[in-house]
């Protein structure tokens, strides 16, 4: 079994800000995280390639820089690594996105069996390329899973988490998955794996490599436009109360707001 | 129907199949030695044009049919999800959002229902504001499936053309809508605060929260249709139904694939409740210091008809199940009123709950990022006023 892991290179979040002035992000000092829920993709790949025997290639699509991750997820265990890079991927959408991803785990050999995603990204929090990986790909999707088994012939089951619940899903591989934070904590790299990576190349593959379609990558293939990036408002005219010396009006200031609100009659 | 994107000089073509490996969408296929083109799918990416090497596919394109292919694709929708038969909530929500763009944009609302033994939901769907509901019944829609559902909305979409297309921001809404909008090659917009038509160029400026609520983004869709988004639930208010409005009903037969994942078993979440589309919240962190304490939550959700929700802390502290959590690795709420007992704020939970209408925050730090946010802040011990609140509100509901 070959699995792919896409994993993606983030701003840890909580430090992005919109510069006031000039109305465009500031990223500079912010420090880059290989985004959380990826880290339990891959932690779900290197399980099953523990219980039943599997390849694990970890991918990313971004800058250079971003093959940090990627020897990161190799000295956690990831059996290869390959980055998508290109100038020509800059300002992608999902949808040019999933294209290039897809291009790659095409070019995979030996043939992808099982490409895995965390649910989302933290930066974009969209959650959509792994379904449109799982489009270009043509293999089916299924989302918000964790446990995930597959047996010797390739049936797999997982549970998915739903808005009212759990399912229990049942399917037969190749297959798209992107797993939720409920699945295995992830581990760490140890510092042998981290030696072993040392020196090692990380393959990047281009447009060429991937023979991919030039007006398809990038903002160039990507059907939106971001049209603007704002600050969102500021919440102003919040009540301050110091409830510690009159409890009993700090009660009965919530249960005004909450009246006002028509929560209580 | 226009004619397709592209176009293929059979006295040039040498039959190499480079285009129809180079095509995303698979709509290039081989006759005999010659590539011929599914052009009701071609998406007119252009893709097998870079691809020939004998220059033997050509764009029909101009700024004038380009344009008329635009202008092809008319009528706002919304998908409207149910499951065993009841539509959900925030489908209704964006029948009321869909109402104002449709009318700005002068054309028609419809609604979109997948399942089996599903034409009761139509009178409600037309109630809520739709002009047209159609209705996909099928026993395979029975269970969402990602795979079928793509399917069929696909289907849908290349049959009638909507210019914009919505859908609650919900575990099934967001995953397979990804799916349909990589296969319309169109644009998609996901969690959307606010949705209106810009009135120079007609096209939905979507906005949105990114890097975790930090920055907002507005977006378009320029040249590709239809224009997709979802919404997350109780972001839009749903309008009063209206039992006198008419509407059509409309039922469409479509080819679909079997399923091929299958559910086999069925956990409904423990608490059978679902802290995403609560409107009302009360939510504990680590400020309530034991597990006894999360009672005085219990209490005080149960007389204000709202849920219990927490911060990541009482979840790792085995206080109460995950389900519960808030927070950028739980469940984002939007409730009409947030209340936050002995929640200190941290990014990834006010992440999770910055939607909401209202919130109100006790915690002993004065300095506490949660005070940025509430619109009542109150510094104090939550326990001084957890109690003395719910038994507040107890005697209001007597009086």
């Amino acid at each position: 079994m070959h699995i792919a892991v896409c994993v993606k290179q983030v701003p840890d979040t909580a430090n992005v800000r919109i510069d006031p002035e000039t109305n465009t992000l500031m990223r500079e000092g912010v420090e880059s995280i290989i985004n959380p829920y990826d880290e339990y993709a891959l932690e779900q790949a290197l399980r099953l390639r523990d219980s039943c025997g599997a390849r694990v290639t970890a991918l990313t699509m971004g800058p250079p820089q971003a093959a940090v991750i990627l020897r990161e997820a190799m000295a956690r265990g990831a059996d290869g690594a390959v980055l998508l890079s290109d100038r020509a991927f800059a300002g992608a959408d999902t949808w040019a996105t999933s294209y290039v991803i897809a291009q790659a785990i095409k070019k995979l050999k030996p043939k992808v069996d099982l490409v895995l995603f965390g649910k989302q990204a933290i930066d974009g929090d969209t959650a959509q390329v792994g379904p449109g990986v799982s489009e270009f790909l043509k293999y089916p999707l299924l989302t918000y899973a964790r446990d995930l088994q597959v047996a010797a012939d390739g049936r797999y089951t997982a549970e998915t988490l739903m808005d009212d619940g759990v399912e229990v899903i049942e399917g037969e591989l190749p297959a798209v998955i992107t797993v939720v934070k409920e699945s295995a904590a992830p581990r760490f790299a140890p510092l042998a794996g981290w030696m072993a990576t040392r020196g090692g190349e990380i393959p990047s593959w281009g447009v060429k490599q991937l023979k991919a379609v030039p007006d398809l990558c990038g903002l160039q293939g990507s059907p939106t436009r971001v049209v603007k990036i704002f600050a969102p408002p500021v919440k102003s005219g919040g009540t301050r109360m110091d409830g510690r010396v009159q409890p009993a009006a700090a009660v009965e200031a919530i249960v005004t707001l909450l009246s006002r609100k028509g929560v209580v009659s | 129907m226009s004619d397709a994107p592209v176009s293929i000089n059979p006295d040039l073509c040498r039959g190499c199949k480079k285009c129809v490996s180079a095509c995303p969408f698979g709509v290039l296929y081989m006759d005999g030695k010659l590539v011929m083109l599914k052009a009701d799918e071609c998406r007119g990416c252009l893709a097998c044009i870079q691809s020939c090497p004998f220059q033997a596919i050509t764009a029909v394109s101009s700024d004038e049919i380009d344009h008329e292919r635009l202008r092809e694709f008319s009528g706002v929708w919304v998908f409207a999800e149910q499951q065993r038969g009841k539509v959900r909530e925030v489908a209704y929500e964006l029948l009321a959002t869909g109402r104002r763009l449709a009318d700005e944009r002068g054309c028609e609302l419809a609604a979109v229902v997948l399942g089996h033994e599903i034409g009761h939901t139509a009178a409600h769907l037309i109630a809520a504001g739709a002009d047209k509901v159609i209705l996909a019944d099928d026993p395979k829609l029975a269970e969402y499936e990602a795979n079928v559902y793509t399917d069929a909305l696909h289907q849908l979409i290349a049959g009638h053309k909507p210019e914009v297309v919505l859908a609650g921001a919900t575990a099934i809404g967001r995953a397979f809508f990804a799916k349909v909008a990589v296969r319309c090659y169109a644009g998609l917009t996901a969690d959307c605060t606010a949705l209106s038509i810009d009135s120079e160029t007609t096209l939905l400026h979507q906005t949105r929260p990114a890097f975790g609520g930090n920055i907002m983004a507005t977006i378009m869709t320029p040249n590709h249709r239809p224009q997709m988004a979802t919404v997350r639930p109780h972001v839009f208010k749903m309008n009063p139904p209206d039992p006198g409005r008419v509407g059509e009903t409309l039922l469409e037969a479509l080819d679909l694939a079997p399923a091929v994942t299958r559910i086999t078993r069925t956990i409904p979440s423990a608490s059978s409740i679902n802290i995403a589309e609560a409107e009302i919240v009360v939510a504990g962190g680590r400020g309530l210091k034991k597990a006894e304490n999360l009672e005085c939550l219990r209490r005080l959700a149960d007389r204000l008809g709202g849920v219990v929700g927490v911060s990541r802390a009482c979840v790792d502290a085995g206080w109460i199940s995950a389900a519960h959590q808030v927070g950028q690795t739980g469940k984002t709420v939007s409730p009409k009123v947030y209340l936050a007992f002995g929640i200190s704020g941290a990014i990834q939970h006010l992440e999770g709950m910055r939607g909401a209408e209202t919130i109100i925050a006790v915690n002993n730090d004065p300095t506490a990022p949660i005070f940025d946010v509430a619109d009542l802040g109150i510094v104090g011990d939550l326990m001084d006023i957890l109690p003395a609140l719910a038994d507040a509100v107890d005697a209001r509901a007597r009086n």
